[in-house]
């Protein structure tokens, strides 16, 4: 008896936590469908009509939303893994002033409460003098996603062996050809997934653009607005698209990198 | 010297007066050196004794306190490690994993905007006979091959000058014997200025020209290795290149050929010209396979040194040959090695024994006597085992 429950628990548990993660999401897709009118609470019918017109209703709102978010999230993962990848290899490979304080002052935003980072940040670009817009939104984005970026880098900086570099400038190559083409490709990995993790966090954030964005839109605050009088189909169409192209990225990466180990295992 | 040229043949290297100071610590005091051009030169010393700050230095990867390094010639003290003619052999290789090991050969050649460089590349792998690996990624490849790649890309450049820090570290005894062999042949066939950075004091003496041996950031004593192995200069040579027995004692007697020290009572007679000091307390030395082991007291011969007796404290028996420790009165414990000439040991533990040696054999040291200890101590477990073994007997006797 105990033998079988032992061998049932773990896939009933595992089958339906999978469901529980899986049934908001197959709502939102099959809703996507749906031939709503005001409010797509109750099924009316299947319809392709709002995956073909879904930058078409309310003036095209959700697109706009969207693409806000897209500007937005592509120049802030752009702006703090640069500067995150700076900042990791400079906390790791030299010793200077303020080093410890600097690596403190990068965690605190992780551990900040959201509703603190984004009222504080209000309140200063209030007392500056700045119009809330897409730029404020952008710099708040960069500001959060640094430390992630500076955690992730500061791993594989960490990881990798200073003799290489070394080597390269041996190698007679200048400061900059080292960096391009030794320091820069072998960091590549640990930079490409602080990349992703900033693009994944500034996309969805709500709380902090929600302070600092004015009349602005992105799409999870056109999401929030619109909640409380029914959200539109186009907005689960949107939702679902991101959620297939994100579930295309991973599997054929995976693929990808299945064939490419097959490869080096045959030719090895 | 524009690092665009390819050196034809190795260019000789001098450091003048050079110190290297590191926050807390001085690691080279005070440093001398010439290597000549096409030289296998090696830097043996403990971990610590400033030898691969010495080969960072020249690499341009540190920069010196003081004095100037010149290639060449050229004083190449200010420039950069891209500015220089030198290649290095990293101790982990340091082999880009992210490149196939024909683009890590053809790094420099690529750097330098060289004709040709896949050929040339291709040429170095088959120097190393590796070129059938050329698409490999390094990972892939054994330590012993990866090793091959790393000389492989410092010599591709043929630079005036390769470092070569303890390039054969890793590798096992086996492999190590082989490469040791291998660097040296293609040292000869490249022509180029080798400088080897090694604590290993029978890799040095194997492969190398001129041997340094460095202590404490200075050099103690620079020859070549037969030189150095039979006629060290101070305690620290003796005892680092191979085992040496030393005594100290006043000088009793001088001619014009030899000295007579004494020592515990007894004369040992040294050649004068192998001698560094001929006045005063001084430290003389014999080598341990240099004494013959006797079971009785042997005949008086003029051009023999006598010891004894003393008691046979340990043996080991290693094949080839057999160590003795013996222990004399007031002098302290001699190692012998004896070669197997006939079956197993020929003295017993605990049995009375004497030795001998040809007087030609010793050596008197430039040290003064107070810098050493009266012996070396010996403090490795079996030593002590066995002299507290001895000392148990001898109580017990007395009993």
């Amino acid at each position: 008896m105990r033998v079988s429950l032992g061998r049932w628990l773990l896939p009933v548990y595992a089958v339906l936590a999978l469901l529980f993660l899986m049934v908001p999401i197959v709502y939102t897709f099959i809703f996507s469908f749906n031939d709503s009118q005001k409010s797509n609470i109750t099924w009316r019918g299947f319809t392709f009509d709002k995956w073909l017109n879904v930058c078409n209703v309310q003036n095209g709102a959700v697109c706009e939303a969207f693409g806000n978010s897209l500007i937005i999230g592509a120049s802030a993962t752009v702006a703090a893994t640069a500067l995150g990848t700076m900042i990791a290899i400079a906390i790791v490979r030299y010793r200077f002033r303020f080093r410890s304080k600097v690596s403190l002052l990068l965690f605190l935003p992780m551990a900040t409460p959201e509703v603190v980072l984004g009222a504080g940040l209000a309140a200063q670009f209030l007392s500056v003098g700045v119009p809330k817009d897409i730029v404020t939104i952008i710099l708040a984005h960069t500001m959060f996603c640094i430390s992630f970026v500076v955690v992730t880098v500061k791993a594989r900086v960490a990881s990798l062996d200073p003799a290489l570099e070394e080597a390269g400038r041996d190698l007679y190559g200048s400061p900059g050809q080292v960096f391009l083409r030794i320091t820069f490709p072998l960091l590549l990995p640990g930079i490409l997934a602080a990349a992703l993790l900033s693009f994944a966090l500034s996309f969805d954030d709500f709380i902090i653009t929600n302070f600092n964005s004015g009349a602005v839109t992105t799409f999870p605050k056109y999401i929030y607005i619109s909640a409380s009088r029914g959200i539109p189909a186009e907005a689960n169409v949107v939702a679902s698209a991101v959620f297939i192209l994100a579930l295309v990225i991973v599997v054929s990466a995976q693929v990808s990198s299945a064939a490419r180990a097959k490869r080096l295992a045959k030719s090895g | 010297m524009t690092t665009s040229a390819f050196a034809a043949q190795g260019a000789d290297l001098e450091l003048v007066g050079i110190q290297k100071r590191f926050p807390g610590f001085t690691a080279i005091e005070h440093l001398d050196l010439k290597i000549p051009p096409g030289s296998f030169f090696a830097l043996l010393g403990p971990s610590g004794c400033g030898k691969t700050t010495t080969l960072r230095l020249v690499a341009g990867l540190e920069e010196p306190t003081a004095g100037r390094i010149l290639i060449g010639g050229e004083d190449i003290t200010g420039k950069k490690p891209y500015q220089r003619p030198v290649n290095t052999v990293f101790q982990s290789y340091a082999l880009f994993p992210h490149m196939t090991v024909l683009e890590n050969v053809a790094f420099g050649l690529r750097r330098r905007r060289l004709d040709e460089p896949v050929a040339k590349a291709h040429e170095a792998l088959r120097l190393v006979e590796l070129d059938h690996l050329a698409a490999r990624k390094p990972q892939q490849l054994s330590g012993g091959q990866q090793q091959r790649v790393a000389l492989a890309r410092a010599i591709v450049n043929r630079p005036a000058l390769l470092l070569l820090d303890e390039p054969l570290g890793a590798l096992d005894l086996k492999l190590r014997r082989q490469m040791q062999l291998e660097l040296k042949t293609i040292q000869e066939e490249v022509g180029l200025t080798f400088l080897h950075v090694t604590h290993d004091q029978e890799e040095a003496m194997t492969m190398a020209d001129t041997v340094a041996v460095m202590n404490k950031g200075r050099i103690e004593q620079m020859g070549a290795p037969e030189e150095l192995y039979e006629l060290p200069k101070t305690a620290f040579v003796a005892n680092f290149l191979g085992q040496s027995n030393l005594f100290t004692g006043p000088v009793v007697g001088s001619t014009s050929e030899a000295i007579a020290v004494g020592v515990a009572g007894q004369r040992i007679v040294v050649p004068t010209a192998r001698a560094h000091r001929h006045v005063g307390e001084v430290t003389i030395g014999i080598r341990p396979e240099k004494l013959s082991l006797h079971l009785s007291a042997p005949a008086v011969d003029p051009a023999r040194n006598t010891m004894g007796p003393g008691r046979v404290i340990d043996v080991s028996f290693s094949g080839v040959s057999t160590q003795y420790l013996i222990t004399v009165p007031h002098v302290g414990t001699l190692i012998v090695f004896a070669q197997n000439m006939a079956f197993g040991p020929v003295a017993e533990e605990g049995g009375e024994v004497w030795v001998s040696w040809d007087i030609e054999h010793g050596f008197g040291l430039e040290d003064e006597p107070a810098d050493t200890p009266r012996f070396e101590a010996d403090t490795t477990t079996r030593s002590i085992a066995a002299q507290r073994r001895a000392s148990l007997i001898t109580e017990l006797e007395e009993v």
